[in-house]
């Protein structure tokens, strides 16, 4: 007999910081319309509705609500770039979590779709979109089908379709899934497969498919955490939103801590305040590292981030410090390396994430990334040449020319470059290949030339008991 | 002669609705095709095709970008175990050597019974739960030998039919729009005010959209 169960919300941490988007995760039937609306849900919306959706809108743009999928752009600034006069408008949400250590769309459309629906309705009458395509990443089905009955449900009730609580305010939500491809979460891309193509980005400028976007029309892509935050911020103000985090980061935001911590969880933390060193050790987060060992290394904004070190643990999650400093937030995702890890194989996972998704569409990305990917597992199987190394680097100026984002290194009196890069490429998966492989060469020099060095290829061989967390193995076989 | 049943056709053409353009129904209709045979058959390409007013070439150009689309069979259980830095941190190197062995295929490979198809996958979104795995895109976490084992057992047995379906439905929910309640897509082109909420405001003089 099955002896498995299934978690409510596996992964998620409730803690004593404010809480926005998670607020109702703890009801083990938070996804049901009864439940939503026993706790405040649609009175977002019912507040909207009755202002003018010219009103709705500055109340989104004085909340400085931050777009939460990895660009860290203004919603209500968005929202203002579509040009007057040109209709229709759309609304597309990007629920194509696939960014390496993300994960807190996913838990939003599982536990709360109805917040996400409120949302769309709410950035829908502010706007002015007349339909709403919500794209939920293709692999993840409990998510499709909780925001499909949600739909359902709220069809049902009057909150969705035609004369929105008895209002002239009619709008379609309609759901869609993707079919597995990591591009597809840059906006251009998702536009592509939305319009029934290869999800390949398009090509800049326009910069916003808020000029040119689903059929050529004006389009707001907005990412699901994003739209979560409206129906709080119309419920209470955006004075209430502000009054948390920071002036030029209010607000929580989701961020998921994995790897080698004592509680890898997805905490909603305070924007603008929390550092990574409370995140990663404090006792209401992921409590420390496992005994006896120490922290080596961390990305800090999802796998297309350049690494920090324990040096910059100090920094909060906020743009402004975090950039200067050589790397980005992204999309609310940190994992965590103790100093069991090999350096070079965990670059290794990552390079092989953005070779393996690459589109094909811009040749420095195509031919880069598989060569930065072929390149480094030889210098991870020990053989590899000196070299190589040189290689590495030069693959890596090609897609991203000049200096690449790095974070300082204090014992060697290496000064930060700060974010961001340059790039030859139309979207970031290019740049994204290489970064891993840049801030592990650049942080860990020695792991990469012991790897070189002459033999180095006999010392890479089967050991009776690997060392634990090695993840030598998985790099050379997948 | 086709590929669609009748309910399914009648879905498609349902789902077809929904667009501006027709075009876009186009992943969502491979979808249905998938979960009909589980896997995306010439023959159903060619349907998609009609439906959706575009040559087969087109929809196999779109089809073969998808990594969730299969141009072949596959097993009846899809067992994708994530290698991305997260998992891999957390011993999904020797997860994957595991299966391996418990199932007798390489990653990649199908049992000859037609039962297990082992794949590497990318990030699943479930980082903080490592080594996880997703089968039929329905996810088990932090995956151990042992739970690996009893995983493929209850899987055999017919212990999860209830909870994961065989390979190419993904959600079992679908979404219907009442016939009554749906304001209904019109191709862009036939659209060229404001909608009416928005012109109601602006003629109020609250704004200016």
């Amino acid at each position: 007999m099955a002896s498995y169960t299934i978690p409510h919300a596996p992964g998620f941490v409730a803690n004593d910081a404010p809480r926005i988007v998670t607020e109702r995760f703890d009801h083990p039937d938070s996804y049901t319309l009864e439940r939503y609306l026993a706790t405040g849900g649609y009175e977002g919306l019912r507040a909207a509705l009755e202002r003018t959706p010219e009103e709705v809108h500055g109340e989104v743009r004085s909340a400085t609500l931050l777009g939460r999928g990895g660009a860290g752009f203004p919603a209500g600034v968005k929202w203002g770039f579509c040009p007057p006069g040109v209709w229709p408008r759309y609304l597309v949400v990007n629920g194509d979590e696939s960014e390496p250590g993300t994960y807190k769309d996913r838990l939003l459309m599982e536990l709360d779709p109805h917040q996400l629906i409120e949302g769309c309705l709410i950035a829908c009458y502010a706007v002015g979109l007349s339909q709403c395509f919500l794209y939920i990443r293709g692999e993840m089905a409990v998510a499709q089908e909780r925001v499909a009955q949600a739909l359902n449900e709220a069809y049902e009730a009057g909150w969705v379709g035609r004369n929105i609580c008895g209002t002239d305010f009619s709008v379609d939500i309609v759901l869609h899934w993707g079919a597995g491809a990591y591009v597809v979460g840059e906006e251009t891309a998702l536009i592509e497969s939305l319009e029934g193509n290869r999800g390949m980005p398009r090509l800049k400028p326009p910069y916003f498919p808020a000029a040119i976007g689903l059929y050529g029309q004006p389009t707001i892509v907005n990412n699901v955490e994003t739209l979560a935050n409206l129906p709080w911020i119309l419920r209470h103000g955006a004075e209430a939103f502000t009054a948390i985090g920071t002036p030029t980061s209010p607000g929580t935001r989701m961020v998921a801590v994995s790897g080698h911590v004592r509680r890898p969880g997805v905490y909603e933390i305070t924007n603008g305040t929390t550092t990574f060193r409370d995140l990663i050790y404090g006792d209401d987060y992921c409590g420390g590292m496992h005994p006896g060992r120490e922290l080596k290394a961390f990305v800090p904004g999802g796998g297309s981030a350049p690494w920090f070190t324990p040096a910059q643990l100090d920094l909060p999650f906020e743009a402004s410090e975090v950039g200067p400093q050589g790397s980005m937030l992204g999309s609310g995702a940190v994992m965590v390396m103790d100093d069991t890890t090999d350096i070079p194989a965990a670059a290794l996972t990552l390079t092989k994430f953005y070779a393996h998704e690459s589109c094909g569409k811009c040749v420095p990305c195509r031919e880069g990334a598989t060569w930065l990917e072929r390149v480094l597992r030889r210098v991870c199987d020990g053989t590899g040449t000196p070299r190589d190394l040189d290689v590495l680097f030069e693959v890596g100026a090609s897609i991203c020319p000049g200096d690449f984002p790095h974070a300082a290194v204090p014992e060697r009196g290496l000064e930060p470059k700060p974010f961001p890069y340059q790039m030859t490429t139309i979207c970031f998966v290019g740049p994204s290949a290489f970064a891993p492989v840049h801030s592990a060469m650049t942080l860990f020099p020695e792991e990469f030339e012991a790897r070189v060095a002459p033999n180095a290829h006999l010392d890479a061989g089967p050991s009776d008991s690997p060392a634990p967390n090695s993840i030598s193995e998985v790099a050379i076989r997948v | 002669m086709s590929f669609f049943t009748e309910e399914n056709r009648s879905l498609a053409r349902e789902i077809i609705g929904r667009y501006p353009k027709r075009r876009s129904a186009m992943i969502p209709l491979l979808h249905v095709a998938q979960a009909q045979a589980g896997w995306v058959s010439e023959e159903a390409m060619v349907e998609i095709a009609e439906l959706v007013d575009t040559t087969p070439a087109e929809v196999l150009g779109t089809c073969s970008f998808y990594e969730m689309f299969k141009r072949a069979p596959v097993g009846t259980y899809l067992v994708n175990i994530c290698a991305t830095m997260s998992c891999a941190l957390a011993g999904a190197a020797e997860l994957m050597e595991h299966a391996e062995e418990r199932l007798g295929v390489r990653a990649g490979g199908t049992t000859p019974d037609g039962l297990f198809t082992l794949a590497s996958a990318e990030c699943q979104a479930a980082c903080t739960e490592a080594p996880c795995l997703q089968v039929n895109y329905r996810y088990r976490y932090r995956v151990d030998a042992d739970g690996f084992d009893q995983l493929v057992d209850d899987l055999a047995a017919g212990a999860l039919d209830d909870e994961i379906p065989p390979h190419g439905v993904t959600a079992r929910v679908r979404q219907h729009i009442p016939a009554g309640r749906a304001v209904g897509a019109v191709p862009p082109e036939a659209v060229t005010e404001p909608p009416v909420w928005i012109s109601a405001a602006v003629g109020n003089g609250a704004g200016s959209a």
